[in-house]
């Protein structure tokens, strides 16, 4: 399931609401509070490990996992669904023969996981005559026994359904009164309770959890037949409810008395001043099409940065593991291999990590238990890296993995996934204000809209949810029928400038998606508001006649 | 095993109604076992064989419902499901648009199964990725495919006395053909409810002659052209448009089907009169389950007749609230075409574009269902009815309710299926004119 499923499960029109299986049983909201004992864990690990050993697997790492979500969906004046779900049981994965092999079993007994287990190691043993490189894996030390939890203030699983509800229903009646036509909202939580070991000597218990709040506010103009709708300015965050219990240190003032947020959002405000823009877009002007510099706000920028740095630069996409559905890359292996390529001026410095406290992609170890870190991608302009996991770092000969490999769920393959991929902040000091007041012809942007880029990620086309004019250092009125068109070379190498670390951000998806069988992951983009000059911007408005 | 014959749905379908001491109940029960392999750079990378099988129990209480779901079947889950149902049913809200559950129906079976699919091997698997890798390895192409194949039942019950059971299977497969230098790529893609039909040695001749083909692509200026495109390259854009021919979301004036002043577009004409449109779950090509989400039979609908707009879905609530009748949705959708091919849509064409596929579609404006998304794995030039030279990959800036309004020419409709839709369908290539591409690409 992907981001757009998720958000046509839950969108207005839509019929019964039907779970994928992958997310498991629905239980009760008591359960999601509860844990399961480490030591239970660890026995049924030394099973797989075991097992593995005896049938002369190489290397074995056994992930024993409950996932557990739970989304309150409503529209208006009504709460359309409230859900929990539960997803249990173990995956395990050998090397034999220099071949990987995958099992798992919702049967969480010693039989079944030996049994599991066995099955792996088989299944590595006949696809081993169809291997034409064996793996390779960067080693790991064992750390023994640890355990790693995002550091929450409030699990929201804990808090009361009620609670949930009323805050929703709450932000839906200020939207209305607001002058919103329409209103959905959605709560969205997940907890990772996750145990990794591996024939390495690691024993490995993590405690992951996120939140998501994403609301669409819609405006009807009945008479014109327009209508015009603004997303709310939330993030996807690695946090508990604290997210949602705004404080004021961080709300951040933009520009055009637009109110963005940092470590908590005030969905109420946010829903009043949704309604109110969502109308306002209704009569904005529509732009006219042309080269302009653009001013991007980071709830915009992450996604670009997602699209044109993020994907491009996973290596298994260039390397063709990806080639018939995501696609591959333009950014290939003899590109950086002359520590020359120019990926984008020289104020783009850009990194990946698994650490940022409170982004969706922090973890303590990733699902091959490698100790995450930060890495840089892009120095001063130049593709110095790619993201690798264990059984690709010898390929780009690096000694370690970067430690960003995940599965979505116990039943799933763990492969290389998305880090955190953020822009840094500029070094010098630089407001938004003051990077306007520099640019003559110019587009504001504020938040993500639509967003498309080919198979190897050259051309993409993005638009937003709010657009200013910039005209001789002064902010305008408000644009509509936005979006932009560009290369992913050219794009980077038009950043003029980057707000300093004070403007930081993180944006991110809850529903990258990626591989076949599909998988999901959460993944955050940090930046502050950066200038790109002279970027082709088209119309959208269409006529149906 | 998680395919249970019906008389085993049956048996537990009924023990939980049974169970229920709810005002209403409903319970649907799905397995299924899913086989697939996958393979890149000319190697197999994974493979894999999921069982499972899951009973979903919905009761409500009033207007308060509760759902949850389990995949144990013994008698003390049954009891653990249904009483969860219930605890989740107190603790909800009112619904103010509930709707009780249906009445007992009649359902008159669709041919979705296939024996043959539903025995697919794992030995099968690996000759379809042989059948792909080694033409490849022996021409200096790489491929990177995905084959899967379903068997399922699906099976409902609620306490009316409501009942139904129907089993059904299909494969997907998908290949993606480079050349070794990178400089070409092509593309082959087989939905099929029955693997008779498949023969994977024949597809891959299609994709491995696309990348051959696309290699020493050149540009053209990006502009208004008339296309010729595959079912593939136009399913995609005709998924979203399909997504909004939902009754209320056009009444609430936020649909390309909203009508000025009010109300929507039921019964006007949209597009051209050359499209038809219908769903239909007895058509054997494409044949789906004779019920829908919430139960209701499917029927055989004229979505478009003509131009006309003759189909709005109404869900049971809507209904209810405009006076009308809700029927089962679709879950299919067929464009009626002509008796054409594509190349034979080809030769008709004094100067356009045949595009292969498209890829990355997203909303741009659902005001208008301004899409935009890219050609990819074949787009050629195409001068007096001859295919001639490849170019470069555009992206599109296009509405699909426009481009249903500038055909040229429809050709014979196929299935396809698309991993981004809900629908099974059966769409003709099409000629389109004044199709608009907005710049150009340089992926292959």
């Amino acid at each position: 399931m992907d981001r757009r499923d998720f958000l046509r499960m839950t969108s207005a029109g839509a019929g019964a609401l039907v779970l994928p299986t992958s997310w498991g049983q629905v239980i009760a909201a008591e359960a999601l509070t509860t844990k399961m004992d480490v030591a239970i864990k660890k026995m049924l690990a030394d099973v797989a490990l075991n097992t593995a050993s005896k049938l002369g697997a190489s290397y074995c790492d056994v992930r024993i996992g409950r996932y557990l979500r739970q989304f309150v969906v409503t529209r208006e004046d009504k709460v359309q669904n409230v859900v929990n779900t539960e997803s249990a049981g173990v995956g395990i994965r050998v090397i034999a023969n220099g071949t990987w092999g995958f099992a798992a079993s919702s049967d969480m007994s010693p039989d079944s996981v030996a049994k599991a287990t066995s099955q792996a190691v088989a299944i590595a043993k006949a696809n081993s005559k169809f291997q034409s490189e064996p793996v390779q894996l960067a080693p790991v030390k064992g750390v023994g026994e640890v355990s790693w939890a995002t550091p929450i203030q409030k699990n929201a699983m804990a808090v009361p359904l009620k609670d949930k509800v009323d805050l929703l229903l709450g932000v839906n009646a200020a939207a209305m009164k607001a002058g919103a036509d329409f209103v959905n909202s959605v709560l969205f939580q997940v907890n990772e309770q996750k145990y990794f070991a591996s024939s390495d000597g690691s024993y490995i218990d993590q405690d992951v959890h996120r939140i998501w709040a994403p609301m669409t506010v819609t405006a009807v103009d009945k008479k014109t037949g327009k209508f015009r709708t603004r997303d709310g300015m939330s993030s996807p965050m690695g946090m508990g409810y604290e997210y949602l219990e705004p404080k004021a240190e961080h709300k951040i003032h933009l520009p055009g008395g637009v109110i963005n947020y940092s470590n908590s959002y005030d969905m109420l405000e946010d829903a009043v001043a949704g309604a109110k823009q969502a109308r306002e877009k209704l009569t904005a002007k529509s732009v006219k099409p042309g080269k302009y510099d653009l001013v991007l706000d980071p709830s915009h920028l992450w996604l670009t940065i997602h699209e044109s740095v993020g994907h491009p630069l996973e290596l298994d996409r260039v390397l063709g593991y990806e080639a018939n559905y995501a696609g591959t890359s333009f950014a290939t292996l003899d590109k950086w291999q002359t520590k020359k390529f120019q990926y984008g001026s020289d104020k783009v410095n850009i990194f990946a990590d698994k650490v940022q406290p409170g982004s969706l992609g922090a973890v303590g170890y990733d699902d091959e238990g490698v100790k995450t870190k930060r890495w840089d991608l892009i120095k001063d302009g130049i593709l110095v890296n790619y993201q690798a996991i264990r059984d690709q770092a010898h390929i780009i000969g690096e000694k370690e993995s970067h430690g960003c490999c995940y599965a979505d769920n116990w039943a799933s393959v763990q492969f290389q996934r998305m880090a955190n991929i953020s822009l840094a902040p500029g070094k010098d000091k630089l407001s938004v204000d003051d990077m306007i007041k520099g640019v003559e012809n110019g587009i504001y942007i504020i938040g993500d809209g639509s967003f498309s880029i080919d198979q190897q990620r050259f051309n993409s086309q993005f638009g937003g949810q709010l657009f200013y004019e910039i005209k001789d250092g002064k902010l305008g009125r408000m644009l509509e029928d936005v979006a932009y068109q560009t290369n992913t070379v050219d794009f980077w190498g038009s950043c003029a400038a980057v707000c300093d670390e004070s403007d930081y951000r993180l944006g991110g998806s809850f529903f990258d998606g990626k591989g076949q069988p599909g998988q999901v992951s959460a993944v955050s983009h940090g930046s502050s508001t950066a200038r790109f000059n002279g970027v082709n911007v088209i119309n959208t408005a269409r006529s149906l006649g | 095993m998680s395919m249970f014959t019906e008389a085993k749905a049956k048996e537990i379908l009924d023990k939980v109604i049974k169970l229920s001491k709810a005002d209403e109940c409903s319970a649907t029960l799905d397995g299924s076992i899913n086989g697939n392999i996958r393979y890149a750079r000319n190697s197999v990378s994974t493979s894999g064989l999921v069982s499972n099988a899951d009973l979903v129990v919905q009761v409500s209480f009033g207007k308060r419902v509760g759902t949850a779901t389990i995949n144990e079947f013994d008698d003390a889950s049954l009891e653990k499901v249904v009483r969860r149902a219930e605890e989740l049913a107190k603790l909800a809200p009112e619904n103010p648009e509930f709707m009780p559950i249906i009445d007992k129906q009649d359902y008159k079976p669709t041919k979705t199964f296939i024996e043959a699919t539903a025995a697919i091997t794992p030995e099968y698997r690996a000759k379809v990725a042989a059948a792909s890798i080694e033409p490849c390895k022996k021409n200096k192409l790489v491929a990177a495919g995905f084959f899967a194949d379903t068997q399922r039942f699906s099976a409902m019950a609620n306490s009316k006395g409501n009942f139904a059971y129907q089993t059904s299977t299909f494969l997907d497969f998908t290949c993606t053909v480079r050349t070794d230098d990178g400089r070409g790529s092509g593309w082959v893609a087989r939905n099929l409810a029955d693997v008779s039909k498949f023969d994977a040695d024949a597809e891959m001749l299609i994709a491995m002659q696309k990348a051959r083909d696309s290699a020493e692509a050149k540009a053209l200026e990006p502009g208004k052209y008339t296309v010729i495109m595959e079912p593939a390259a136009t399913a995609g854009l005709l998924n979203f448009m399909m997504n909004g021919f939902d009754a209320r979301q056009s009444d609430e004036g936020r649909s390309f089907l909203s009508k000025k002043g009010g109300g929507n577009k039921l019964g006007e004409k949209v597009f051209d009169e050359r499209v038809t449109i219908y769903a239909d779950p007895w058509n054997e090509e494409v044949a789906v389950l004779p019920w829908d989400g919430e139960g209701l039979p499917r029927e055989r609908t004229t979505i478009v007749n003509k131009g006309k707009v003759e189909y709005l879905e109404y869900s049971r609530y809507w209904a209810k609230l405009k006076g009308k009748k809700a029927v089962g949705s679709p879950g299919n959708f067929i464009m009626v075409g002509g008796d054409k091919s594509t190349m034979d849509l080809v030769k008709s064409t004094k100067k356009g574009i045949l595009v292969t596929r498209t890829w990355y579609i997203r909303m741009v404006d659902p005001q208008t269902v301004l899409l935009t998304g890219l050609t990819r794995d074949g787009t050629f030039y195409v001068e007096n009815g001859e295919i001639k030279y490849p170019i470069k990959n555009f992206r599109f800036n296009e509405s699909p309710v426009i481009m249903l309004n500038n055909i040229e020419e429809l050709g014979k409709p196929v299935r396809v299926g698309d991993d981004e839709s809900p629908f099974v369908m059966m769409v003709p290539p099409m000629k389109i004119r004044d199709f608009t591409f907005t710049s150009l690409s340089d992926a292959v």
